[in-house]
């Protein structure tokens, strides 16, 4: 059987699902013998070179840049798994959501405390080549269609590698209650 | 304002169980109830002020700023707005300067949205300042407001063209119709006074029971439970203080037979009540009223006093030695969930109206942790009928299962909206014909916890063996849009009805909105629509009758109009979210850099 090829990526998140996935310890060994790597900071392969069957998100969209990526993902990926609380509702990031993008943009560059006499010029970051910032923080199901939830913050190691198993063998996922149970 | 806390709470014995009356006549004084305010009352009563807080912010008449010297509630029903209240509202907003949501500069006029106020046969329809005005006009708005910047008093504004019947009786004086359009035996035909008490008390509790039983009347608030059976269950419940609730709470949008009921025949109400007293060993009675009726108060204070003068009720009712039965009113504050049995009578308690875990039931543990018997307006009507004239009389009527007449509330696209006293068993376009409505597309049956039928569902009949319903019927013409106009409506307002304390009853009213929303933009996806339907199959888990049907609008019309969400589905790529605009989401960002 060929190896199914998977793609991550961390767009508004703080990469502790990343760490998650790494999480799995010594059965990543195995899961090398399942999977090749495609476009994911494990491996560092910046832009996708083949299709991919899976494809895993961590983090919303706070930015364009989040965004392309997003899109890309969904381009070359079969099934697309977002991963974690901040994919799939946004997360800590969206705390901002309620408070206007000006707001929090004179507090972070203009007026805060920490900024007020450092930024004479006034200056909101405005390089071409810095992402555009987006009115509020997105989840990755509003902006395309995901196939696959993984609740949690991260969710636990033994969720991603049972969901991965049954991604890759097609086997059913066995979801057992402790493993969403957060409380 | 510390004299009025005081006042007030003195008034009410510094009962915190009468909290909601306390903070209705607060705010009656105070314009609003401010955390000050609330400070006073919680230290007046000794009791901490989240719980006061707690009360305040759960209902949505009691404002924690004030609303205006005159406050406008304009009521944003389904059948309002098909009666053209989004040109009242844009006439509200230009003549007095400020938005929906917000207060006038000059601090005389308030405007705010509110849900069904109980007139949807005369749409569109306002509270201001509890008075209601009903078939508003954008003329008449801009009249309105021109009066009360010019210092005109509410009953000015109201002008002297008061409504039919007991409307302009001198105690009510509303502008409001009562549009009785077919009157039927068991409520509105003339009746004499306190005939049924004197009958009463010549018969022992368990006969009155069984004849009520043997009558097998139905509960007419929506559940259809067997009245016999609910008396009998809290009159066998151990304890010696026991509750009579008459539900007035009428909050269903589109339903409004109670008012009629309580404007035309309140005595008769009374009377059930004293009726249900006596049958189950009650000595007190709680009228709860929703607070969009309070124009009727004074009227039916004194009601209640004059039958207390004739004794028919207070102590030796009709001469019967041991039969003592007094009645209360108790008003509601803006919340469609307080008509829920259990939410009631915590409210009615003083709390926040959210519904509690049955059992115990309100028969056995309810109001004050006492035996309560809650019944419906009609309910109770109609078991004075029965003890007037017999189980067997009752009997002749209705169908198999639905025993008796029942009450119809008709509103929408159609010529004669009102109220329809209808033995049970008649069929939907029996109704259309009586209304005259053309051209139907849809018929809501029983409110938007109901179901939403079309015209191949038209022949079936109102009776619980086949359409059961609280009597709400709203009209549906075709030139509605049936998601955006309907569904849509009566998604957000059980959004906003919901108490908040069942996941899937907050959660899923929230998500299922964003959905519809999305289907009417043209993005929504076959897995959409399928989603509505899977996620209503997890209703059955939340505690009350709302959060079970808060779906109910949206399940029903896929069933019953399927066609009309296909024909609004995303026909492209489906792995891209046809709804998201990236140019519009970095506008902000745009705007911001620019101006620094
Ligand atoms: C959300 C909700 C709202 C309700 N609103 C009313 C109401 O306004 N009036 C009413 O009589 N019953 C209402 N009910 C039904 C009551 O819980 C209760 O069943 C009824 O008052 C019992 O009276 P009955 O047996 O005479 O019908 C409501 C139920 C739910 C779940
Ligand atoms: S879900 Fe939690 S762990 Fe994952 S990116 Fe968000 S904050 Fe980090
Ligand atoms: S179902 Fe909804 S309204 Fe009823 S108790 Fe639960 S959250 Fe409250």
């Amino acid at each position: 059987m060929a190896k199914k090829i998977i793609a991550t990526t961390s767009l508004a998140g703080c990469f502790g699902c990343h760490m998650s996935i790494l999480d799995i310890d010594e059965r990543i060994l195995d899961l090398i013998e399942l999977v090749e790597f495609n476009k994911s900071p494990i491996d560092d392969i910046k832009t996708f070179t083949k299709e991919c069957d899976i494809g895993i998100i961590e983090g919303g969209c706070c930015n364009d840049e989040n965004v392309h990526t997003l899109l890309e993902f969904r381009k070359h990926c079969k099934t697309l798994v977002v991963i974690g609380e901040c994919a799939m509702m946004g997360g800590l990031p969206s705390m901002r959501n309620t408070i206007p993008l000006k707001e929090c943009l004179d507090e972070a560059y203009l007026n805060g405390p920490t900024v007020a006499d450092c930024n004479p010029q006034k200056i909101i970051p405005n390089d071409p080549d810095i992402p555009k910032i987006l009115n509020r923080v997105y989840p990755c199901h509003e902006i395309v269609k995901i196939d696959v939830f993984l609740p949690g913050c991260p969710p636990r190691a033994d969720l991603i590698w049972d969901a991965l198993v049954a991604l890759v063998t097609g086997a059913e996922l066995k979801l057992p209650y402790t493993t969403f149970k957060f409380d | 304002m510390d004299k009025i806390v005081t006042a007030v709470i003195k008034k009410y014995g510094g009962d915190e169980t009468r909290l909601m009356d306390i903070l209705i006549d607060i705010q009656d004084e105070l314009g609003c109830l401010s955390h000050e305010t609330t400070a006073h009352i919680a230290k007046a009563l000794g009791i901490p002020q989240v719980d006061v807080e707690q009360t305040i912010s759960f209902y949505h008449f009691f404002a924690r700023e004030p609303r205006g010297k005159f406050t406008v509630y304009l009521n944003d029903s389904v059948v309002a707005e098909f009666c053209g209240r989004a040109a009242v509202q844009a006439a509200f907003e230009a003549a007095a300067g400020c938005q929906f949501g917000a207060v006038s500069r000059d601090g005389v006029i308030g405007l705010f949205h509110t849900a069904c106020i109980g007139m949807s046969d005369q749409e569109p329809a306002a509270l201001i300042n509890g008075q209601v005005f009903t078939k508003l006009t954008p003329a008449r708005a801009q009249e309105l407001v021109a009066g009360m910047r010019a210092g005109q008093t509410l009953e000015e504004l109201k002008g002297k063209k008061y409504g039919d019947g007991e409307n302009a009786n001198p105690r009510v004086r509303a502008l409001v119709e009562n549009h009785i359009r077919r009157r039927g035996v068991m409520v509105f035909d003339a009746y004499q006074p306190g005939a049924a008490l004197r009958k009463v008390v010549t018969m022992s509790s368990g006969e009155i029971i069984a004849m009520v039983k043997a009558a097998s009347v139905r509960g007419r608030g929506g559940a259809g439970f067997p009245t016999g059976m609910k008396w009998e269950f809290a009159r066998k419940a151990p304890g010696d203080v026991k509750y009579i609730f008459c539900n007035a709470d009428e909050g269903e949008p589109g339903t409004f037979k109670d008012r009629v009921i309580l404007t035309e025949h309140p005595q008769l109400v009374f009377e059930g009540m004293a009726i249900a007293g006596y049958a189950v060993g009650a000595r007190h009675g709680i009228l709860y009223v929703r607070n969009e009726y309070r124009y009727l108060r004074a009227y039916l204070e004194h009601v209640l006093a004059e039958m207390r003068e004739k004794t028919l009720l207070g102590a030796i009712i009709a001469g019967k030695a041991g039969f003592h039965f007094d009645i209360k009113l108790q008003f509601g504050a803006g919340a469609y969930v307080c008509g829920e049995e259990s939410a009631l009578i915590e409210s009615a308690e003083g709390k926040r109206g959210e519904p509690r875990d049955r059992p115990p039931f309100p028969v056995e543990k309810g109001y004050l942790q006492k035996p309560t018997v809650v019944n419906n307006v009609e309910t109770l009507c109609s078991v004075v009928k029965v003890l007037l004239h017999g189980a067997e009389w009752y009997n002749r009527l209705g169908t198999e299962e639905s025993k008796g007449t029942k009450v119809l509330s008709v509103s929408g696209d159609c010529e004669r909206p009102g109220i329809y006293e209808v033995a049970w068993g008649f069929s939907v376009n029996d109704i259309l014909k009586m209304a005259g409505a053309h051209a139907t597309q849809a018929v809501q049956v029983g409110g938007p916890s109901g179901s939403c039928i079309g015209p191949a569902e038209f022949g079936r009949v109102l009776a619980y063996e086949d359409l059961a319903t609280g009597g709400s019927l709203i009209i549906i013409g075709q030139q509605r849009d049936l998601l955006k106009d309907v569904v849509l409506n009566f998604t957000k307002f059980f959004r906003d009805e919901s108490c908040g304390s069942c996941v899937p009853c907050r959660a899923l009213t929230g998500m299922a909105q964003i959905v519809v929303e999305r289907i009417i933009a043209g993005h929504g996806s076959a897995q959409d629509v399928a989603n509505l339907q899977a996620w209503a199959a997890i209703r059955k888990r939340n505690r009350c009758g709302l959060g079970q049907t808060a779906l109910n609008p949206i399940v029903t019309t896929i069933r019953n109009f399927r066609p009309l969400y296909d024909a609004r589905l995303y026909k492209g790529d489906e792995r891209f979210e046809p709804g998201f605009d990236l140019a519009a989401a970095v506008k902000d960002y745009e705007a911001a850099v620019a101006s620094a």
